[in-house]
């Protein structure tokens, strides 16, 4: 522990968050404005999840912080860091072991149960942001649901690519009524934001706006009756565990054009490979399913 | 000659009972000064009324308390709508809206100000329709299409953006875009503003066509008298925020009444 106030926000700040975040559950896919506060990170490195998160957690929780389906890289190891330290929480890699999940970019493969909070970071809520430049006008907007705006955008998606060629950020109606940016995910999670049994909550930062997925929340990718919604994903095999339903990163291997796919969710990769498949470049892991991570 | 028969293929038209738009006292103030005053007038359907006045009569500030853009400060303004008459000014902001996108359109006098420049020419022609839950591709693209045909632009541009057109092109772009969902009241300011004279009278002819065609009614502010003498049934003169004078174009013009409007028709250059 250290000498600041648990979850590093003082409670003023969290209760008042926590009132933002019950309108956003109140109001699926609302955005509600809240003080936001100055963290010690840079706008675009999580300001926003790292509030909703901090006014989420209880000294009971257990935390997984992830990064483009990662456990391991700067920004997921910073926030985790950064949480073991102010609030002492304990932290794992397992996303079903998990009771609050901060994400940046992708849903886990795991399937989430009831009970769990999966925080999104997001660099910018408003999914009309670069169709109408107003604020006022985007307010308006949701309010007298004038979307058609929207469709415009994937209008000029299929006219420009002849597909819809938005892969990530794709906007959602939520609930039958307000359209919602669901944080860069790629679009490959857009199923998974519906129906899902864990609460999903959405804080940026810079933007000063939460809003949320109340659990078994009924959220729909807008699409054309004759291009209908494809959530797409590279057609290969992950080339470590053999995974054909997960979501893929392309990575570049060498300079002659090698290249291997592998699952983003390295959580997911990894216990599939300790539970013996094996993928085209992978070899066996013998540690067995139940060694102890980073042993 | 024509025969019984033949007559009776055209039917008599109706006479028809309400006026499309009655617009009663309507006065807008900027602080002490006067926007526009006590207008009050009926516009029928199909037809077409001209505003004219010199700059600061109040004729823009009267077509956007009439369009809703501007709140007026006393009058109503009541629209024939699907569901009888309805006063715009106390119906809800959604109904307004909606309306302005079905039965109204308005057609800006800069063509910037009316279209989104970073979007195709098929995507602005589709957004009215997009905007009245059309979810079909092919079917806003074919409807696009046609419309861009219908202003003489090429179909081979629905893929380019506005910024990429003449500003004539864009002007008739704007038109397409806003009459695509077939409405019944189309607001003109300036509509042939800022384009030069042959560019301007093929505007004009393509208007007045689309507007027999599809039986529309307009109101229309220009300062420009050819204008509304080649497309305006009714004329109102505007100065200092009242109509001083108003009543069937041709009479207006050739036997004006009021001072004002002898000076405006005199003003008129001679080529």
């Amino acid at each position: 522990m250290s000498d600041y106030n648990f979850a590093y926000l003082d409670e003023q700040t969290k209760r008042m968050i926590r009132r933002a975040i019950l309108k956003g559950v109140a109001v699926p896919g609302y955005q509600v404005p809240f003080a936001s506060r100055e963290m010690p990170m840079p706008y675009g490195w999580g300001t926003g999840g790292v509030q909703v998160t901090a006014a989420c957690l209880v000294p009971e929780d257990t935390l997984k912080v992830i990064d483009q389906g990662a456990d391991d890289t700067t920004n997921a190891v910073s926030i985790r860091k950064f949480f073991e330290r102010t609030a002492g929480v304990p932290v794992t890699d397992a996303t079903a072991d998990a009771t609050v999940i901060q994400t940046r970019h992708r849903i886990p493969e795991h399937p989430l149960t009831e009970g769990q909070i999966l925080v999104y970071q997001v660099p910018i809520p408003e999914p009309l942001r670069f169709l109408e430049p107003r604020e006022v006008e985007t307010r308006k907007m949701h309010e007298l649901e004038e979307y058609g705006l929207m469709h415009v955008k994937l209008y000029e998606d299929i006219a420009r690519h002849g597909q819809i060629a938005t892969s990530y950020a794709y906007p959602v109606k939520v609930g039958g009524r307000y359209v919602m940016d669901p944080s860069p995910i790629p679009k490959f999670d857009n199923p998974k934001l519906s129906g899902s049994p864990a609460l999903q909550l959405f804080g940026a930062g810079r933007e000063q706006r939460i809003y949320a997925l109340p659990p078994y929340c009924d959220v729909v990718s807008l699409d054309f009756d004759d291009h209908p919604f494809d959530p797409s994903k590279a057609p290969h095999d992950c080339d470590l565990c053999a995974a054909d339903g997960s979501y893929l990163d392309e990575v570049i291997v060498d300079d002659q054009g090698g290249r291997m796919f592998v699952c983003s969710d390295t959580d997911f990769c990894q216990g599939r490979r300790r539970a013996g498949h094996v993928g085209r470049l992978g070899v066996p892991d013998d540690t067995g399913p139940d060694a102890e991570r980073g042993a | 000659m024509m025969g019984a028969g033949e007559l009776s293929t055209f039917p008599k038209k109706k006479p028809d009972p309400s006026p499309l738009l009655s617009v009663a006292g309507v006065k807008k103030t900027y602080g002490a000064r006067i926007g526009c005053s006590d207008v009050s007038f009926d516009l029928w359907p199909g037809e077409v009324l001209g505003i004219v006045g010199e700059s600061g009569s109040g004729k823009s500030t009267l077509l956007s308390c009439l369009a809703g853009h501007l709140t007026p400060d006393a009058g109503s303004v009541v629209f024939d709508t699907s569901a009888g008459p309805r006063d715009t000014l106390t119906m809800t902001e959604a109904d307004r809206r909606r309306l302005a996108r079905t039965d109204w359109a308005y057609v800006h006098q800069n063509p910037r100000d009316g279209l989104r420049m970073g979007v195709t020419a098929g995507g602005n022609v589709g957004e009215r329709l997009m905007a009245v839950g059309t979810r079909h591709y092919g079917g806003i693209r074919d409807k696009a299409t046609d419309w861009l045909g219908r202003v003489e632009i090429d179909a081979s541009r629905i893929d380019d953006r506005p910024s990429a057109f003449s500003g004539g092109m864009q002007q008739r772009l704007q038109i397409a875009r806003n009459l695509v969902t077939g409405p019944r009241l189309v607001f003109m300011d300036e509509p042939t503003g800022g384009l030069d004279v042959s560019v301007q009278a093929r505007l004009l002819d393509l208007l007045r066509g689309l507007v027999r065609e599809m039986g529309l009614s307009a109101i229309i502010v220009t300062h420009d008298l050819a204008v509304v003498r080649l497309f305006a049934d009714r004329l109102m003169v505007m100065k200092s925020g009242r109509v001083v004078e108003q009543g069937l174009t041709d009479q207006v013009l050739d036997d004006p009444q009021h001072g004002y409007t002898q000076l405006l028709v005199s003003s008129v250059l001679q080529v």
